[in-house]
């Protein structure tokens, strides 16, 4: 096990409990705007996507990457953008 | 650990880190003003700036690569999304949402496919500047199979989520014979398999392994959502969101990139809460949502009559509830998802603005599981210009009923439903519901007497001081809006 390992399981421990504090209290009305934008962080993978798209010899994998990339980069601007379109609501009510 | 690399790592790998390092604590301040809402609309675009930049950080450590084919894929991928996140109306935003997250998760489940593709072929290391080239190790080789197994549980679970949502699936449990043990069997065979073949062979598993967990992953994802009622829905696309937040860690640590373990790990602990959040609103367990068929069982005599056989209903049309609003002094509006179908949300915000003029305190109640999503009224109502000050909370309001005067139920059914405070044997029993009967006058707007998700009777629609306008929502509030004006 290598030393990029163990800090790969610092951080996933960490990043859990520090998601969990960032969550506890949001009042309901933000609830389905926050998953839909949790949703479109989760399309982080996009990054892992473009990794595995970058063409390095292999040749079905990258074309399995660039569909990775395809699909992540749904998740992630539609989820974004989504998030937008119902937040722009609570904005535009307060004159 | 970076002392080791610090003579190897070249000034790109620093630059992109820091790009990391930065998108990282955007993500996390991004949440964190999304929780707040004076400051949400800025959380999403901090967050969405930050995927921004941790691409263009990607992009410069991965240095001289051919980007044609990822410029492809993220323009067709942009595209789609955009198209549909514009095109999508706010009443279809949780299946959008479902659709979105199982995208999310097929993605993560690619990634790891792709990873193993390259780490079972020695010499194509898939991030030399970080990996240093390394041989596969075992975490790399049982990530890339949990991501496999995440990812495509994630995958179907959401499309089968879509598919109940929006109608396209049939709504109600589906419970198939021995789907405990087939399921635990899968989940045994998958986890248990790919934790001891990869521990066994000390790296990565065979192909026809990783072929057999990809398989069992997606028949997984659709055996557990299936037998999971429609009005349970919200529960099973948050908890789907966490789990696509997983699979998108898991990833991380299959080619070994931090931020998608960082940022991935924070979205499941993210989706987590609000899944326990939901249940608690619910006040059922998380294990109840998930295994008991909720609402499967057609409620026999001895629980209390079937579920649409009502005595003593009273009918009334709009003009009949716009005489009686006339007099009224206080009103709360109680929205559902028949509301959110019939798109009635400006017009029940005129008809609410209408009685303010006349003098009448109108507020709204808001049941936290309301609509197919937590805060999907509010979204509505936010969108229609409904004062935010005038939108309350189940425990806000649930004591101000029996001093109304009167309360106007819009295409909600179990969450008004009686039974669940006073009636043990009912499938609500225990669920906190809005205490609407307590009002002087009860009028509810909805199709028919058909039962709700949770297919049991409503004896609220016989109560002696509740009338029925049957019809579509927004027809009706129209309607009663016309008669107002005219009366």
């Amino acid at each position: 096990m290598t030393g990029e390992v163990l800090i790969g399981f610092y951080t996933f421990i960490l990043a859990c409990v520090a998601g969990y504090q960032l969550i506890t209290k949001v009042p309901p009305t933000l609830h389905t705007p926050l998953m839909s934008g949790a949703n479109a962080i989760s399309g982080v993978t996009i990054l892992g996507a473009m990794v595995v798209a970058s063409g390095r010899g292999h040749a079905v994998a990258t074309v399995i990457g660039v569909l990775a990339v395809v699909f992540a980069t749904i998740n992630v601007v539609g989820g974004f953008m989504v998030t937008g379109r119902m937040l722009k609501m609570f904005g535009s009510k307060k004159k | 650990m970076f002392a080791a690399y610090a003579n190897q790592v070249s000034n790109t790998t620093l630059l992109a880190n820091a790009g990391y390092l930065v998108s990282v604590v955007l993500f996390m301040l991004g949440i964190m003003r999304m929780g707040k809402v004076k400051t949400a609309r800025s959380g999403n675009q901090l967050a969405g700036g930050a995927m921004l930049l941790a691409m263009v950080a990607q992009f410069v450590e991965m240095g001289h690569i051919n980007p044609v084919w990822i410029i492809v894929g993220l323009v067709i991928g942009g595209t789609i999304g955009l198209v549909s996140a514009i095109k999508v109306g706010m009443t279809e935003m949780p299946e959008m949402v479902a659709l979105f997250n199982g995208s999310g998760g097929l993605a993560s489940a690619l990634v790891a496919l792709a990873a193993y593709m390259y780490l079972d072929v020695p010499g194509t290391p898939l991030m030399s500047a970080s990996m240093g080239g390394a041989d596969p190790s075992i975490v790399n080789g049982l990530a890339v199979m949990l991501s496999i197994l995440i990812g495509g549980v994630t995958f179907t679970g959401s499309l089968i989520a879509f598919g109940k949502l929006s109608g396209k699936v049939n709504g109600s449990p589906i419970m198939l014979p021995g789907r405990h043990v087939m399921n635990g069997a899968l989940l045994l065979l998958s986890l248990g398999g790919t934790i001891l073949v990869t521990f066994t062979t000390g790296g990565l598993p065979g192909a026809g392994i990783v072929v057999a967990v990809t398989v069992m992953a997606l028949i997984l994802g659709v055996m557990l959502v299936i037998p999971i009622g429609g009005g349970d829905m919200p529960v099973v696309i948050s908890l789907l969101n966490s789990y696509s937040g997983i699979g998108a860690a898991m990833a991380g640590f299959a080619i070994n990139s931090q931020v998608l373990i960082v940022s991935g790990s924070l979205v499941g602990a993210a989706g987590l809460i609000l899944t326990q959040i939901m249940c608690k609103a619910m006040n059922r367990s998380l294990a109840n949502v998930l295994f008991g068929g909720f609402g499967a069982e057609p409620t026999d005599g001895g629980k209390g009559g079937g579920a649409d056989e009502y005595t003593n209903v009273k009918a009334a049309d709009a003009e009949e509830a716009a005489m009686i609003l006339e007099d009224v002094e206080s009103l709360i509006i109680v929205p559902g998802y028949g509301m959110a179908v019939s798109q009635a949300q400006h017009l029940v915000h005129e008809l609410g603005d209408l009685m303010e003029e006349r003098g009448c305190q109108v507020r709204y109640a808001i049941h936290p599981v309301a609509g197919r999503m937590p805060g999907h009224m509010n979204v509505l109502l936010a969108e229609a210009s409904v004062p935010y000050e005038q939108l309350f909370e189940l425990d806000q309001i649930n004591n101000e009923f029996k001093n109304t005067d009167a309360v106007i139920v819009i295409g909600a059914n179990d969450v008004v439903n009686p039974d669940a405070v006073d009636k043990k044997d009912s499938p609500l029993y225990g669920m906190p519901v809005l205490n609407v009967w307590e009002a002087r006058t009860c009028f509810v707007i909805k199709r028919s007497l058909s039962p709700g998700f949770a297919k049991v009777k409503n004896p609220l629609f016989e109560a002696d001081n509740t009338y029925m306008l049957f019809g579509d929502g927004r027809k009706a509030v129209e309607e009663m809006i016309k008669a107002l004006k005219e009366g």
